[in-house]
């Protein structure tokens, strides 16, 4: 089943039955020059050479893999590892994945990139990284996003990109990769989409899947050096997925190591407030690509709902898809009461203040380390860093800030 | 019921887009029939979805107004059935891939021929992944009209060698809704050549287009135009009594 992974998602950007290029006929000359562009560049070493001095002098990789000891103690199981992506510039993953598909753009002869943001997570990494290189940059974000996460707002303006507030459905991420896809058919020539998960047309998981895929790259290295051995389990959470495949990628082929997302169950998998796709969609086909997605009994998309703005999402890369349904990941549903308690948790035990997406695989881990022994290992991989949420979260307890 | 190709026959063939179940059904089925007597030669239902990315407000807001009063596939079908006892135009339905997919494939195309729907314009099925449906439809005669962009390049040989029904020339970047002709892509009568260097099917132009100038000029440059924004914003105006508005309005394209 790996091998035909690999050599499907090479070719045509399958992962079994999911994935394909379901997109729009006036976008398609511009998917296939970006698949011809990224298939050149992604081994050509001068691309390489100048990405890696991006990631490691301007990002601050590696990140650290941290032995979180006061939680492993505390819970009295597994060690635990937190993978310290939060410490990177711009403070979450999605500057991996940004760098990346900036620096191809930039090859690729653009002036203009364009963004989609839940959190703000991804439309910050992509607004720094604009800013940068010197391209314009302009970022789709819900309407309640741009409430409920409002100094990420701000922080991609100072950077010097436009914001722009989409009100239509649920005015969440669904419905700003609606409005950066409409404006992407709308001016194509001089811009390039910079989408930021594993999701989308092919080569968009691949790609990013690849970008992101530096994280399971150091996890490895760093736990063999640490601790002489492979983690017994990968933890991270899913929105789109491009925290979690980065951090599982390398560690598919080794069949011991268990590879976990945990996605955001809302107020309870019995309910209709969620966002768990794995748990509760069904096969379909939606923004460009075949996948899981929550819809209604007639094929609409559903509307989804998580405290955690990065993981409202309806779908999931379709990689993600694939792992679920050759069993080689699992995945488990948080809800937002378990998401806040581990959010104090680990910044009380441990004196960190993790995102709020990233709290969803933490409380999964608070869950999974008192079930297993004191010599086995679960890395779990803190996707970014929480400053964004504390206004949120204080209104989550009823606590009024006044910001 | 009349054919594609005997529509398509005519000098100019005038297509006419609406969404079905804006405002109701019992409207919805009315417009229809309206169009059909003022002379529309083709007409392009679309079926509501809840993330329609190739459209603009103008055809999504039709798309919620039909969701409120209750539309969904079956209901759809239904109303096809009911707009056969009145008239004999052609049909094609605009859709969305998932909501084929999720009706199922096979099912989906046994109705499309059951109740005499010719063909399926489908925005996010690109020629890559025709694949995915162009068995069965073929199965039973309905044809998957495609699409080609201004962008197509040299993507258009691919797109039209096989096509059947007519082809769908989209006239400028980006979403549905009414432009100026200065928006129009500038080379459309280029495109098309090129699309008659490949095959005899028709090819009608639509994204944008709402005058009787723009039809006319469309007329000249390919063998039909398709008419979509222009004719929901007439629902939108008066959506109980619109029957008059949109007679009228087809009409003056026709004339
Ligand atoms: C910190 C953080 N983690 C996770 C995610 C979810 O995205 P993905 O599943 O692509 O990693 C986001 C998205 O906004 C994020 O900001």
């Amino acid at each position: 089943m790996q091998e035909m992974k690999l050599e499907t998602n090479n070719k045509t950007g399958r992962f079994g039955d999911f994935g394909g290029q379901y997109i729009p006929e006036t976008l398609m000359s511009e998917i296939e020059r970006l698949t011809k562009a990224y298939n050149h560049y992604k081994d050509d070493p001068e691309f390489k050479s100048e990405l890696h001095d991006l990631l490691v002098n301007y990002a601050g990789r590696p990140s650290l893999l941290y032995h979180a000891k006061r939680m492993s103690d505390d819970l009295g199981g597994a060690q635990i590892y937190l993978k310290r992506e939060d410490l990177n510039h711009t403070g979450s993953h999605k500057i991996n994945n940004a760098l990346g598909q900036a620096l191809l753009a930039k090859k690729m002869g653009k002036t203009r990139l364009i963004a989609e943001t839940g959190a703000g997570q991804h439309g910050v990494a992509t607004a720094t990284v604009a800013a940068l290189l010197g391209m314009e940059c302009e970022v789709f974000m819900g309407k309640l996003d741009t409430e409920r996460q409002a100094l990420n707002v701000y922080r991609m303006e100072m950077l010097g990109a436009k914001v722009h507030p989409i009100s239509s459905g649920t005015g969440t991420l669904k419905d700003a990769v609606n409005a950066a896809l409409q404006e992407w058919t709308r001016r194509v020539d001089d811009t390039h989409y910079l989408i930021g998960s594993t999701m989308g047309p092919h080569p968009f998981p691949t790609m990013v899947r690849d970008f992101q895929s530096v994280i399971s790259k150091e996890i490895k290295e760093q736990i063999v050096k640490e601790a002489g051995k492979l983690p017994d389990a990968v933890v991270a959470c899913v929105g789109g997925g491009s925290n979690a495949m980065g951090a599982f990628y390398n560690f598919i082929d080794d069949k011991d190591v268990r590879l976990i997302g945990a996605e955001a169950a809302g107020k309870g998998l019995n309910t209709e407030q969620n966002a768990a796709t794995l748990e509760k969609g069904r096969p379909g086909v939606f923004h460009g690509m075949k996948s899981i997605f929550c819809q209604d009994d007639d094929g609409d998309i559903k509307e989804v709902y998580s405290i955690s703005a990065g993981l409202d999402y309806p779908g999931i890369g379709p990689e993600h898809a694939f792992l679920q349904d050759i069993k080689r990941a699992e995945y488990v549903g948080i809800t937002d009461d378990e998401a806040v308690k581990a959010f104090d948790y680990i910044a009380k035990e441990e004196g960190i203040v993790a995102a709020i997406e990233s709290c969803h695989a933490v409380a999964y881990v608070m869950k999974l380390a008192p079930k297993m022994k004191k010599d086995q290992i679960i890395v779990c991989n803190l996707s970014g860093r929480g400053d964004k949420d504390v206004a949120a979260i204080a209104r989550y307890k009823g606590v009024d800030l006044h910001d | 019921m009349t054919s594609l190709k005997e529509a398509f026959s005519k000098e100019k063939t005038f297509v006419a887009f609406t969404v079905a179940g804006d405002p109701n059904i019992d409207k919805s089925i009315e417009y229809t029939v309206a169009l059909a007597n003022a002379g529309a030669d083709v007409i392009e239902l679309g079926i509501p979805f809840s993330d329609p990315i190739a459209d603009g407000p103008v055809i999504q807001k039709a798309g919620l107004r039909a969701f409120d009063a209750g539309i969904d596939t079956d209901k759809i079908f239904d109303m096809v059935s009911r707009i056969r006892e009145q008239t004999d135009v052609p049909l094609v339905f605009l859709s969305y891939l998932n909501k084929l997919y999720d009706y199922g494939y096979e099912e989906f195309f046994t109705e499309c021929e059951n109740r005499g729907v010719s063909g399926v314009v489908i925005p996010d099925l690109p020629f890559e992944e025709r694949g995915e449906v162009d068995e069965q439809a073929t199965a039973h005669n309905v044809s998957i009209i495609p699409l080609v962009a201004p962008t197509s390049g040299d993507r258009v040989q691919k797109i039209v060698e096989d096509s059947t029904g007519f082809i769908y020339l989209v006239s400028s970047l980006g979403i549905t809704g009414v432009r100026d002709n200065n928006q129009m892509a500038g080379d459309l009568s280029e495109t098309v050549a090129k699309i008659r260097e490949y095959t005899d099917t028709p090819v009608a132009v639509g994204f944008g287009i709402h005058t009787p100038e723009q039809v006319t000029e469309m007329n000249r440059i390919a063998d039909g135009a398709i008419i979509g924004s222009g004719i929901v914003k007439l629902i939108e105006a008066d959506p109980d009594n619109a029957t008059d508005s949109i007679e009228e309005y087809v009409r003056n394209i026709k004339a």
